[in-house]
């Protein structure tokens, strides 16, 4: 496991120490009984937050009320008092931030404006610089189209898709995957703060945090055969990918349990709420068993009874991976 | 020289009909303009992405539109009132097996049939029908009491458009 919320190492921690007290007690079995004991319980924190008010009366976003989901759902993934300490925590200043956003579903269906606004004012309070923010996805226009308006230069929050910039001539290759990167990623931000949507896909079965890096190669149309297994998982080894990522909030405000990835609104529901991770599998895994309740409340067959249940996910979370946590027991989900 | 000017007169004819091709029959001209339908009008360009390109619009669904036989699908975005966004989309399929393919492959959720082409389904925000070896989507991106009255409006002005 690459990252974990700092409650579970204070637990960790606390078991070793105990296994300390224990090797006193009763000698070298008892300290490595309780040192196995700990590493099981070192669970993957997955925040799922909600705000049954979050558009008001109306149809659209509440900007206040989304910065004050995404303050609950920051505090309680950190265990953290103050909005801002958790982002403190995160990111560092001097460093280059970007946010990969998700604008392929067009309108109706992307990382919604309203929680990249709230994301970028605390990073900001954290000590970043606006221009050492950068907001992207693959393509500029696709962008504009959800809402966002394209920044390059200047004082200002940047925000721009791959288009303006390009990939890098070299492939990046692990496993299955050969890729041109966006030079975003790699000259642009040294942390990655995935900004996905909770959402249902045709061949992956779901598409939320580690899908979302499809929209950070050149070449994503070759990686949908097989439900994108391995694809997805090998696609989040490249090293470019997996040592800048810090942290996934994903997008739940307006999610979709069928006909995904594109904006269909009979397939769609106003979940009004935010997933939190810093492990993506672990957030994956989650979000999946939200669209697996969705489906059954519309009388849907579950993703396996469709022959395209997530496979990568296990795929992800396996030994020739380690991208995270799939399975339940070693995944710890707080409600906030 | 003379022979010169000839080939260049031959040349622009040539280009000219292609483009005419190009032009008829093609989806773009079953997109209403403003105002051809009462209260719809259009927002922006009409974009086509051709079957190689098709991923570009709808990476993650392409491949069923590819099986289904797509060759290409053009979509425009328009306006009702004031009031209302929508986006259409029309699939040229190779087929009507290929269009049916696609509307049978969507369970109904929340949806009611209505008369419209060879089959139609519309649910609060959006507007579904095929005909022929057309497929067209109409998705509204808000939701109020006009809104299932003005799509199934557009969408029979669409219809209309196939059958000339």
């Amino acid at each position: 496991m690459r990252s974990r919320c700092g409650a579970d190492r204070r637990d960790f921690l606390k078991k070793c120490l105990t296994g300390v007290a224990v090797l006193g007690a009763s000698g070298r079995i008892g300290l490595l009984a309780a040192a196995e004991e700990g590493a099981a319980l070192a669970k993957s924190r997955v925040v799922v937050a909600r705000d049954a008010m979050l558009r008001g009366t109306g149809t659209t976003v509440d900007s206040g009320r989304m910065l004050t989901l995404l303050d609950r759902a920051m505090q309680a993934l950190f265990d953290r008092d103050n909005p801002i300490e958790p982002w403190k925590k995160l990111v560092h200043p001097g460093e280059m931030v970007g946010l990969k956003v998700n604008a392929l579903g067009g309108r109706g269906l992307s990382s919604n404006v309203q929680l990249v606004e709230a994301i970028c004012e605390r990073l900001q309070e954290a000590g970043i610089k606006a221009s050492d923010i950068v907001v992207w996805d693959r393509d500029s226009d696709e962008m504009e189209h959800v809402g966002f308006h394209v920044v390059a230069g200047g004082n200002r929050v940047q925000c721009f898709g791959t288009d303006r910039v390009d990939y890098e001539p070299e492939l990046s290759t692990f496993g299955s995957v050969g890729s041109r990167l966006s030079k975003i990623l790699t000259q642009r931000c040294n942390v990655l703060i995935n900004v996905p949507v909770l959402k249902d896909h045709d061949g992956a079965g779901v598409t939320i945090a580690l899908k979302n890096m499809y929209g950070v190669i050149h070449n994503p149309n070759k990686y949908h055969p097989n439900g994108c297994n391995p694809y997805i998982a090998d696609l989040n080894m490249l090293p470019e990918i997996r040592s800048k990522m810090r942290l996934t909030i994903c997008d739940a405000s307006t999610a979709c349990f069928e006909g995904g990835p594109g904006y269909k609104p009979e397939y769609s529901w106003k979940n009004n709420g935010l997933i939190v991770s810093q492990d993506p599998v672990a957030l994956d895994y989650t979000g999946w068993q939200v669209i697996e309740r969705k489906r059954a409340e519309k009388g849907l067959k579950t993703l396996e009874g469709d022959k395209r249940a997530p496979n990568y996910i296990a795929t992800a979370a396996d030994a020739q991976h380690r991208l995270g946590a799939n399975d339940p027991k070693r995944i710890a989900m707080v409600e906030a | 020289m003379k022979t010169r000017g000839v080939l260049l007169v031959m040349l622009i004819a040539l280009l000219l009909e292609a483009g005419c091709k190009r032009q008829a029959g093609t989806a773009g001209s079953f997109f209403p303009a403003s105002n051809q339908v009462a209260g719809w009008a259009t927002t922006g360009e009409i974009r086509t992405f051709e079957a190689a390109d098709l991923w570009k619009y709808i990476d993650g669904e392409a491949e069923r539109y590819l099986k289904a036989g797509a060759q290409r699908v053009s979509t425009a975005d328009y306006k009702f009132q004031n009031k209302i966004d929508a986006a259409v989309d029309i699939y040229t399929m190779a087929n009507a097996e290929g269009a049916e393919t696609i509307f049978r492959g969507e369970p109904p959720v929340d949806v009611k049939p209505i008369q419209l082409g060879d089959a139609a389904r519309l649910s609060s925000q959006s507007l579904m029908f095929r005909k022929g070896r057309f497929l067209v989507r109409i998705v509204a991106f808000e939701e109020s009491a006009e809104t299932q009255q003005a799509l199934s409006q557009l969408g029979q002005g669409i219809e209309l458009r196939f059958g000339r």
